[in-house]
């Protein structure tokens, strides 16, 4: 049974839906570390561009990936979380793809069991942190 | 007539496979989101060469087992897991 799409009035319409998404990226490990710093930064911007709230972003630092990636086997590990509308991923993934310094990227839109783990995540790592 | 059945005498004694009934770790646990970010719990749903493990031998229920395959496939894609492996554990 196809769920109807929700009839959403007309004022309500302008008020865009926010979604909760998490994005891993992973960086050349050529980069120093400013670089990936200013590489970080540089999609944090794009996310704040399109009006997102940026909930966690973690720095993983340089890990051994698990089957070499143009010809490399470690990369710096960098995951966003954040509250956007939809059409800032479009925008998002469109500047992943153009950058060079981007290995691989994984853009994941939160449920609402996700969004309920992320939080317990934050706390526990800043319990140990 | 039940003295002669009970002389009957087997050459290898045989084993009652005994009955261990399977269940869902999640529904059990109550995990309600499998994280494809940590790599360590995910390879316990998957064997050596890296294949993820069908659901008759880990007993999980069909909607989590979808959601293990998902995490373990983003978690292939990210190169957190590696998509062939070997003696991973």
């Amino acid at each position: 049974m196809k769920r109807k799409k929700p009839y959403i009035c007309r004022q309500f319409q302008l008020f865009k839906i926010m979604n909760r998404y998490e994005t891993v990226f992973i960086l050349t490990p050529v980069l120093s570390e400013a670089q990936t710093k200013e590489a970080a930064g540089k999609f944090e911007k794009i996310l704040k561009d399109g009006k997102a709230k940026i909930k966690n972003s973690e720095f993983w630092g340089m890990r051994k990936l698990a089957y070499p990636i143009q010809k490399k086997s470690t990369g710096f590990y960098q995951l966003v979380e954040f509250e956007a509308s939809g059409d800032v991923i479009e925008k998002l993934e469109l500047a992943f793809r153009r950058d060079e310094r981007i290995l691989r990227f994984l853009t994941v839109k939160l449920d609402k069991h996700a969004i309920t783990y992320a939080a317990k995540r934050i706390k526990r790592l800043a319990e140990n942190a | 007539m039940s003295d002669k059945q009970s002389e009957i005498r087997y050459l290898t004694p045989i084993n009652i496979e005994i009955k261990k009934d399977k269940y869902c770790r999640f529904l059990k646990s109550g995990i309600k989101y499998i994280d494809f970010k940590d790599p360590n719990f995910l390879l316990k749903f998957v064997n050596e060469q890296g294949k993820i493990l069908p659901r008759r031998v880990t007993g999980t229920s069909l909607k989590y087992q979808r959601k293990v395959t998902q995490a373990v496939k983003r978690a292939r894609h990210l190169a957190l897991m590696p998509y062939v492996g070997d003696m991973l554990k």
